[in-house]
C-alpha cells in the first residue's frame, strides 16, 4: 500500500520534527510486531503519544488496537520492536512493570468485584497494608480533583455502568497514572454518559496527564482526541493531528482504501444473476433473549449463482442475519424461505463448526446428524472424508487424526468442503478467512466463488470491506439491524456502513 | 485351588455394581453431562427392586425378576430424571442436584426400611426378604456368583456398540465434546440428547440397584450401596469413559475391594488400605490426564 504508507512516514517524521525535544513524548511503540502462532496480530506497527494529549487509536475489530496497548501495558510482550515512556526505553515483563512507569490501562470489560465497595475495589491489587480510612480519603480527593464523581462507598452492584466506568478510571489513576489507556471506554455506555465521560477525559490531561483512547467510533475520535492514530491488520496505516483528519479519510484508513487482496481473480467482474430465489426474508425483524431488535424489517432475496456480500460494522445485526438466512436462528417476525439444508460456515469455527477432539471424519459425520436415524453409515463416511480431503486439499495425514491438530487453515478447508458439499444449493459464510494466513484466506475464497459458478446462492459476511468486494456481485449494507442495497462503490458503502448516508 | 475360584467369585460379584454404575456414569460423562448421582439412582433403583420383590404374588414365578428389573430401570431414571429436569429448566447444575438427591435417596431409604416398607416384626430396619421368583439365578453353581454378572457384561457391550455405531451415540458423544458445534453445524437438539442421556444413565444406575437387591442382599435396608455409584466415577474415568474399558476397570475395583476383605482376615492389613488404593489410582489417572492436556497445549 504504497500511498497511505508513505503518507503514515511522512507524518510519522512530521512528528518527530515537532517532538524533536525527546521530553514531549509520553508514549512512544516503535516497529511492534506480535504473533499468535500463525497469525501476525500485529506487524511493524509504530504509535507515538504526545504528552498532555487526548490520542484516538481507530481501527476495525480485529486490526490489533488492543493488542498493541496490551503490549505498551506490559500484558503482552511483543516479538520485536521497542517500547519508551518519557523518552526512556522500556521492557515491560508484567503490569506491575508498566503502572511502575506510569501507565494505566482501564479494560473493555469491567473488572470490579460486585460486592465490594469503591474503596475496597480500587484498593484491590495495591501494596502494603489497608487502611480504609486512608484509602477512602485519598479516593475521594482524587475524585473531587478529577472531577470523577463517585461516593466511596458505595457498592459496586448498585451503580450504574458509567459511574462503573469512573471506578475503573479512578482505579487506574490512584497509582500515580501519567498515560492512561481506555479500551473502548464508551461501548457499555449510554450515548449521555459517554459523552459525559469523553469530556472528562478531556479535562484528565490538563495537568499533563496523557490519554489514550482506543475506538472504533469516528465521530468520537475527531471530537475529542488531539492526535488519531490509524490501525488496519496490525499496521498503522495513518497517524496525525485530528484537525487535519477527515471522517472520509478516516473510513478509508481503517477500511483499506485499495485492494489488498491477492488472490488473482479478485475482480473479475461481479456476475448479474438471473438464477432463481434461493434464500428469501420478507420483513424479517430478529430480537434477542434480553428483547432488543437486531435486525428490524429486513428484506431480501438471494438468487442462485450470486454472491451477496453483507457490510457492517460489528453489532448490526449481521450475526442475526447470517444465522436467520443459515436457518440456524428463528425470525421473530417475517417471513424466511430457505432451501432445508443450507451450508453454514460461521466465524468461531472452533466453537461452532468443528470438535476438535473428534476425528475428521467423525466432523464430516457432524453433518446432518440431527436427523439421521438408526445405524451410522461409517464405510460411506469414511469414503466421503477421504474424498473431502483431497479435493478441497485439506492437509491431513488421513481421516483419523483429531480436527484439532489441523492448522486453522486447513481445518477452515475441512468446514468449507462439509458445507458445500452436505447443500450444494445454499451457503453462509461468516467471516471466512478469520484468523487465516494470506495464502489459506485466498483458497478459502476460491472455494467460495467456485460455490457460486456452480450455481450455489451464496451470502457472505466480513468485517473487511476489501474481501467483501472482492468476492460479492452486490452488496447488501447492515446498519442498525437495517438492510439497504448498496452500490459496489468503497466510499458509499463506507459511509452507508456508519449510517452517514443521510448526510 | 477352591479358594482362589471363590475369590474369583467374590470378585466377580462386587465388580458386578462397579460395571453397571460405572456405564451409568460413562455415558452421562460422554454427554457432557457431570451426574455424580449414580449412588442416589441405585438406591432408587434398589428400592424400587425390593418393592416389586416384597409386594408381588409368589404366583408370578419368575417373571417377579425381569419386573423387578424393570422397576429399577424405571426408578432410577425418573430420580435422575428431577437433575436433568432442574438443569434444562432452570439451569442447575446437575453435580450439585445430584450430590443432593444422594443423600434424599439416602434418608429416604432409611425412612422407608423403618416406616412403610419395614419387614412385619419390625425389629429390623429392613424389608422382608424378596420372593424367590424375584432372586437372580445363580451362575456358577456353589458360588454367589449369579446372572447379574452377564447382565452387566451385555449391557456394557450394548453401550458401545450404540455410542459408537449408531446415530443416537453418536449424538449424545458430540453433544458432550462441543455442544456449541454440535447444534450449529450438527443441527443437533443438544438438550434434548443430553437430557435423554442423563435419564438413560439413571436408569442404567436403577439396575444396578435392582441386581444387586435381587442377586446379592435379597432385602433392602440401609447403606445398600456402600457408594458404588461414587467409586462408579472411578471405574468409568479409569476406563477412558469406553464401556468396554469399564468392564475391566470395574473387575479391577472388585477386586481391590474383595481382596481388602480377605487381606484383613487373613494378615491382618487395615481393608481401609483398599480405599488409599483407589484414591492413588484415581489421583494419578488425573494426574495423567491433565499432563496430556498440558503437552497437547504447549505444542500448539
Amino acid at each position: 500500500m504504497p500511498p497511505i504508507a508513505s503518507v503514515c512516514r511522512g507524518l510519522l517524521s512530521r512528528h518527530q520534527q515537532v517532538s524533536d525535544d525527546v521530553s514531549d513524548v509520553a508514549l512512544q511503540l516503535a516497529s511492534i510486531t506480535k504473533r499468535f502462532g500463525r497469525v501476525a496480530a500485529l506487524s511493524s506497527a509504530a504509535f507515538l503519544a504526545r504528552r498532555g494529549t487526548v490520542h484516538a487509536l481507530l481501527g476495525e475489530n480485529g486490526a490489533g488496537k488492543t493488542t498493541l496497548m496490551r503490549i505498551a501495558f506490559g500484558m503482552l510482550r511483543p516479538d520485536s520492536g521497542s517500547i519508551s515512556v518519557n523518552g526512556v526505553g522500556q521492557s515491560f515483563a508484567s503490569p506491575a512493570d508498566a503502572i511502575d512507569a506510569g501507565i494505566g490501562m482501564v479494560h473493555q470489560h469491567f473488572t470490579l468485584v460486585p460486592a465490594m465497595t469503591v474503596t475496597e475495589n480500587i484498593a484491590l491489587g495495591g501494596r502494603g497494608i489497608f487502611r480504609p480510612t486512608r484509602t477512602r480519603d485519598a479516593i475521594s480527593a482524587l475524585a473531587e480533583k478529577t472531577g470523577l464523581a463517585i461516593d466511596p462507598d458505595a457498592r459496586i452492584e448498585d451503580l450504574s455502568a458509567g459511574a462503573q466506568q469512573r471506578v475503573e478510571i479512578l482505579k487506574a489513576l490512584a497509582r500515580d497514572t501519567r498515560i492512561l489507556i481506555l479500551d473502548e471506554p464508551t461501548a457499555v455506555l449510554t450515548p449521555l454518559e459517554a459523552r459525559e465521560l469523553l469530556r472528562k477525559t478531556r479535562e484528565l490531561i490538563s495537568d499533563g496527564r496523557t490519554a489514550i483512547l482506543i475506538t472504533h467510533k469516528i465521530r468520537d475520535a475527531l471530537e475529542f482526541a488531539d492526535d488519531i492514530t490509524v490501525l488496519r491488520r496490525g499496521t498503522t496505516v495513518w497517524t496525525g493531528s485530528a484537525s487535519n483528519a477527515t471522517e472520509a479519510g478516516l473510513v478509508s484508513a481503517m477500511l483499506g482504501g485499495e485492494s489488498a487482496l491477492d488472490d488473482s481473480d479478485a475482480h473479475s467482474g461481479a456476475i448479474v444473476s438471473n438464477g432463481a430465489v434461493v434464500m428469501s426474508l420478507r420483513n424479517v425483524s430478529v430480537r434477542d433473549e434480553i428483547d432488543v431488535e437486531r435486525l428490524s424489517s429486513v428484506t431480501l432475496s438471494i438468487h442462485a449463482g450470486e454472491i451477496v456480500g453483507i457490510a457492517a460494522v460489528e453489532g448490526n445485526g449481521q450475526r442475526e442475519l447470517l444465522r436467520v438466512l443459515a436457518g440456524r436462528v428463528g425470525a421473530t417476525v417475517g417471513e424466511v424461505t430457505i432451501p432445508p439444508v443450507v451450508g453454514f460456515i460461521p466465524e468461531d469455527r472452533q466453537r461452532d463448526a468443528l470438535i476438535r477432539d473428534f476425528t475428521v471424519r467423525d466432523n464430516v459425520a457432524l453433518l446432518g446428524a440431527g436427523a439421521r436415524n438408526g445405524v451410522m453409515p461409517w464405510s460411506d463416511i469414511r469414503a466421503d472424508a477421504r474424498e473431502l480431503l483431497h479435493d478441497y486439499d485439506v492437509r491431513a495425514s488421513g481421516d483419523t487424526v483429531r480436527a484439532g491438530t489441523l492448522s486453522g487453515g486447513n481445518q477452515q478447508k475441512l468446514v468449507v468442503g462439509r458445507e458445500i458439499e452436505g447443500s450444494h444449493t445454499a451457503l453462509v459464510a461468516e467471516n471466512p478467512s478469520r484468523g487465516l494466513d494470506v495464502q489459506a484466506a485466498a483458497a478459502i475464497r476460491v472455494r467460495i466463488r467456485a460455490a457460486r459458478t456452480a450455481g450455489m446462492a451464496v451470502v457472505i459476511y466480513s468485517p473487511d470491506l476489501d474481501e467483501v468486494l472482492a468476492l460479492a456481485d452486490r452488496v447488501v449494507v447492515l446498519c442498525a439491524g437495517k438492510a439497504s442495497e448498496a452500490p459496489m462503490e468503497y466510499e458509499a458503502i463506507g459511509r452507508a456502513m456508519l449510517g452517514l448516508s443521510g448526510r | 485351588m477352591t479358594e482362589t475360584l471363590a475369590f474369583v467369585m467374590d470378585m466377580l460379584v462386587h465388580a458386578t455394581p462397579l460395571i453397571v454404575a460405572g456405564l451409568a456414569v460413562a455415558i452421562a460423562f460422554r454427554a457432557g453431562i457431570w451426574n455424580i448421582g449414580a449412588d442416589g439412582q441405585l438406591i432408587a433403583g434398589a428400592t424400587a427392586a425390593a418393592w416389586i420383590g416384597v409386594s408381588t404374588s409368589t404366583e408370578i414365578g419368575w417373571l417377579a425378576l425381569p419386573l423387578a428389573l424393570i422397576a429399577g430401570a424405571i426408578a432410577g431414571g425418573a430420580w435422575a430424571a428431577i437433575a436433568a429436569w432442574l438443569r434444562s429448566r432452570f439451569g442447575v447444575l446437575e453435580v450439585i442436584s445430584t450430590i443432593m438427591l444422594n443423600f434424599i435417596a439416602i434418608y429416604g431409604v432409611s425412612y422407608l426400611v423403618r416406616g412403610p416398607l419395614q419387614e412385619p416384626t419390625h425389629v429390623y430396619p429392613q424389608t422382608s426378604s424378596i420372593v424367590t421368583g424375584a432372586h437372580m439365578p445363580t451362575l456358577v453353581a456353589g458360588t454367589r456368583l449369579h446372572w447379574g454378572f452377564v447382565i452387566a457384561l451385555v449391557l456394557a457391550v450394548t453401550a458401545w456398540w450404540v455410542m459408537r455405531y449408531s446415530a443416537a451415540g453418536f449424538r449424545i458423544r458430540a453433544s458432550g465434546a462441543n455442544p456449541f458445534a454440535a447444534r450449529s453445524a450438527g443441527l443437533i437438539n443438544v438438550s434434548r440428547v443430553t437430557s435423554v442421556a442423563f435419564i438413560v444413565s439413571g436408569a442404567i444406575a436403577g439396575i444396578a440397584g435392582a441386581i444387586e437387591v435381587s442377586g446379592v442382599t435379597f432385602a433392602l435396608y440401609e447403606n445398600i450401596s456402600p457408594g458404588y455409584g461414587y467409586t462408579a466415577i472411578a471405574v468409568a474415568l479409569l476406563a477412558g469413559l469406553n464401556p468396554l474399558g469399564v468392564i475391566g476397570t470395574g473387575i479391577l475395583f472388585g477386586a481391590l475391594e474383595t481382596a481388602a476383605g480377605t487381606m484383613q482376615r487373613n494378615i491382618g492389613v487395615p481393608a481401609t488400605t483398599a480405599s488409599v488404593i483407589e484414591a492413588v489410582v484415581i489421583l494419578a489417572v488425573i494426574a495423567v490426564a491433565q499432563l496430556r492436556v498440558h503437552r497437547a497445549t504447549s505444542v500448539a
